[in-house]
């Protein structure tokens, strides 16, 4: 990756970086990260052609270039719309962008049932974050909301149409990782629904992959269902030599005790399935349904969790969460824009990495 | 009485078979394009100022020339067909009357593209246009002006006709090209443009039936002669399909120099409202386009006299006009509700809805049932602002025009009728028995009571 050529300069709420070109708006933000970067429910790095559909990660663009500096006249969807050089792109600091996306929360939650006490992907959901970090208290809509029948597609996977948000992501793995799609969206509008036409069964060795890039609770995992809340499970990472051709064999079990109750595939911080080597980690079902006793495992350690998430709570007590400073000044607001304190500080020493420094960090450390 | 150039010989006996047609003058546009080089046609096209007859009105020879032309990659044609805009019904008559006009224009066009296979996709629901416009293809085929080595040029170009199966969505283009590739009608992302990355993945033009249909006057009479027609921009003839409370329904020609009023007044076009009512509010491009009421439907905010084309009808933007669109005139008399209208218009577009992206999904069911709720008299005041306010989210945040084709009615109801909004909800008893009327819409027009 490092002889990559990057020499397209983007600005994204104030933060410039140079990317290679063909670089989408919303990868070039997950290069600066923080809350630079725009949520994404339908887009998936690892899955082709996904993306474009839920439109949460709408941004402004405020110049299309340094050949055509006007604004595009629109709202676009960051995950499919490439960078030009000398673009300048308005997230967080744009007065539209807000004002749209909690509109689209709201679409998003309109027919949702929001049983989240009663769903698995609680805790993990992408939803629940996304109406927590961008949408509004409380809904206007006072309608019944639409409900699906439950349908049963096999053995290991349980739809639950009602709480699906049509990311398309699931048809998306089926068409590019199993060897034969055999579901898809049937019917259109607000009553499109995904489906195995007449309720054939998902039957494919890698069927499982479609529960992790679910955002929701629409797709889970019947061997899990209902056993446990995510936040009470103990994610480790760890592995074992799958013989299923194309099995990465790297995986998360997630512990209670000694006892395994689900295996997924590893994730990385932005909840997609981790790569290796430039290889997605997909994994098949039998490490994922089948595989279910620690024997069969090599543990490498704790899964990194992040610390805002319900998972890793009550989890790591010794942790020192650092004096938010700025939250006080601010009266109680969070800060929204972190930067790197590096480039703009002529104090710190740069060799000096801060993950490495335990505790708020102070002068001392750096002048070690 | 304008010019006619599209319609000049449709109601010749006969006209829809090829040996009328020729005898009538066809084809000869074909005899001399294949004379010419394709970038002089696209110049041709150009130089007439055509514009997109489908609904957004972009120039047509502009379009022409962005396509790309990659060596060693086919190019496409495709006719857009697929008229299901209601209110609208221009495509079909030109199509059922007169299908070798089409065909004609679609093989100029073609050449001037270097396509060598076109298609016309056409909604599902006109099953016997599909066989008229096959048979016709047929007879052209006979007659060596489609096939190999078309009339000597060494041009080939084959036809075919694709039936849609009955979705509002494969009208905008590229969800048009998914279905014709026969895949679900989804609207794909853009960029890429079918310009350069349409059907098969290979270079694509698409265009509304009269826009095909208008190249062959273009190139029989040249390009500065059609633009000689009309008045500024909005260049030579457009079909007009007229509905609603009016005398006359029906297709009519229009040069674009008439005013909005003669033309729904004149006995020539529209002949008035039947039974001696006034008229309420019009939708002058098809239910997409925002609706007006009389006093800014016949002048301008400026006080000018509004006339039948693509600028005086977009006049003042969306707050005090509307748009030429596909041509869809709906004329709604005072006996009409606008709140009853619009739930209607709603109802299709939930309905026609892809399903795709959310704001659209979510958005048009919702704003269905909160009209249907107001309709009934079930309905609060804020219901009216929070109308407003999903309209507001959808326009402009969704992948395709349809999105904007659903905020747009609600919106232009609202911002015009919005008393009509809050006498619904205030006189809940009446709204389904009586009529709110015109109020102070009044109708400008003397209408002579007899």
């Amino acid at each position: 990756m490092s002889d990559e050529i990057k020499n397209i300069q983007v600005t994204i709420d104030n933060i410039t970086i140079d990317v290679a070109p063909g670089t989408t708006i919303l990868n070039a933000a997950r290069q600066i990260g923080g809350d630079v970067t725009p949520p994404a429910m339908c887009y998936y790095s690892k899955l082709e052609g996904s993306g474009g559909k839920c439109r949460t990660c709408l941004v402004e663009v405020a110049a299309g270039s340094t050949a055509d500096p006007r604004p595009m006249p629109k709202l676009v969807a960051s995950c499919r719309t490439t960078v030009m050089d000398g673009m300048v792109v308005k997230n967080m600091t744009s007065e539209k962008v807000p004002d749209a996306r909690a509109g689209v929360v709201e679409f998003l939650l309109l027919n949702h049932p929001l049983d989240c006490p009663i769903c698995d992907q609680a805790g993990e959901c992408h939803l629940q974050d996304l109406g927590y970090d961008h949408g509004k208290e409380g809904t206007r809509y006072q309608f019944a909301r639409r409900t699906f029948k439950k349908e049963d597609i096999g053995p290991y996977i349980q739809l639950h149409m009602t709480r699906c948000i049509l990311c398309y992501r699931c048809t998306y793995v089926a068409d590019q990782i199993t060897n034969k799609r055999v579901h898809g969206v049937v019917d259109r509008g607000d009553h499109a629904a995904i489906s195995t036409y007449i309720s054939k069964a998902i039957d494919n060795d890698f069927s499982g992959n479609m529960i992790d890039v679910c955002p929701v609770g629409a797709l889970t995992d019947k061997t899990f269902r209902f056993k446990n809340r995510v936040w009470f499970t103990k994610p480790v990472d760890a592995h074992r030599n799958c013989t299923t051709p194309g099995c990465c064999g790297k995986a998360t079990l997630w512990l209670r005790g000694e006892e395994v109750f689900r295996v997924t595939a590893r994730k990385d911080e932005w909840g997609e399935v981790q790569s290796y080597d430039g290889k997605t980690g997909w994994i098949c079902n039998t490490c994922r349904f089948e595989t279910k006793k620690t024997e069969s495992w090599t543990i490498e350690g704790v899964t990194a969790i992040s610390r805002h998430s319900v998972i890793g709570a009550n989890k790591y007590k010794t942790l020192v969460t650092p004096n938010e400073t700025v939250k006080k000044v601010m009266k109680g607001v969070e800060p929204k824009l972190l930067m790197d304190i590096h480039s703009v500080s002529g104090v710190n020493n740069p060799n000096i990495h801060l993950s490495d420094i335990n505790g708020p960090a102070h002068s001392g450390d750096f002048k070690k | 009485m304008g010019r006619k150039l599209l319609l000049e010989k449709a109601h010749v006996e006969g006209i829809r078979h090829y040996d009328v047609y020729r005898r009538e003058g066809g084809y000869r546009s074909v005899e001399k394009a294949l004379k010419m080089q394709p970038a002089d046609i696209v110049e041709e096209v150009k130089k007439s100022g055509l514009r997109g007859r489908g609904g957004a009105g972009f120039p047509t020879g502009m379009k022409w020339s962005f396509l790309a032309k990659p060596e060693g990659v086919p190019r496409y044609l495709v006719c857009n067909a697929d008229e299901s805009e209601p209110g609208t019904f221009k495509d079909r008559y030109l199509m059922e009357f007169i299908p070798h006009i089409l065909i004609e224009g679609m093989i100029v066009a073609s050449y001037a593209l270097g396509s060598n296979t076109s298609y016309i996709y056409i909604r599902g629901e006109y099953d016997w246009v599909s066989e008229i416009l096959e048979q016709a293809i047929a007879e052209a085929k006979q007659n060596g002006w489609l096939g190999k080595n078309i009339q000597g040029s060494g041009f080939d170009c084959e036809m075919y006709v694709q039936r849609g199966a009955g979705a509002y969505i494969c009208g905008e283009e590229t969800a048009l090209l998914e279905s014709l590739e026969g895949k679900r009608g989804n609207p794909r992302i853009k960029p890429p443009f079918p310009a350069v990355k349409g059907l098969w993945g290979c270079p694509t033009v698409v265009n509304n039936v009269e826009t095909l249909a208008a190249v062959v006057p273009i190139i029989n009479e040249g390009g500065d002669e059609y633009a000689k027609i009309g008045v500024g921009r909005s260049t030579g003839t457009k079909l007009i399909s007229a509905c609603g409370n009016i005398n006359k329904p029906g297709i009519y020609e229009i040069d674009m120099t008439i005013s909005v009023e003669e033309f729904i007044y004149s006995d020539e076009y529209c002949g008035g409202i039947p039974n001696g009512k006034k008229l309420k509010a019009c939708i002058p491009g098809g239910s997409s386009v925002p609706i007006l009421p009389a006093n800014l439907l016949l002048t301008t905010a400026k006080g000018e006299k509004r006339l039948m084309n693509y600028e005086s009808l977009s006049d003042g933007g969306f707050a005090t006009g509307s748009m030429m669109g596909s041509g869809g005139f709906i004329v709604l008399d005072e006996d009409q509700c606008i709140v009853r209208h619009t739930y209607t218009l709603a109802r299709f577009y939930r309905h026609e809805s892809c399903g795709q992206c959310s704001p659209c999904r979510e958005g048009t069911g919702w704003m269905e049932k909160i009209l249907l709720s107001l309709e009934k008299g079930k309905g609060k005041m804020s219901d009216i602002d929070l109308l407003w306010d999903i309209q507001r989210k959808i326009e402009g945040n969704t992948i395709c025009p349809l999105g904007d084709a659903a905020a747009w009615p609600v919106a232009a109801a609202i911002r015009h009728f919005r008393d009509e909004f809050e006498w619904h909800v205030n006189n809940p008893e009446k709204c389904l028995t009586e009529n709110y009327g015109l109020r102070h819409y009044a109708d400008p027009i003397h209408v002579p009571t007899n």
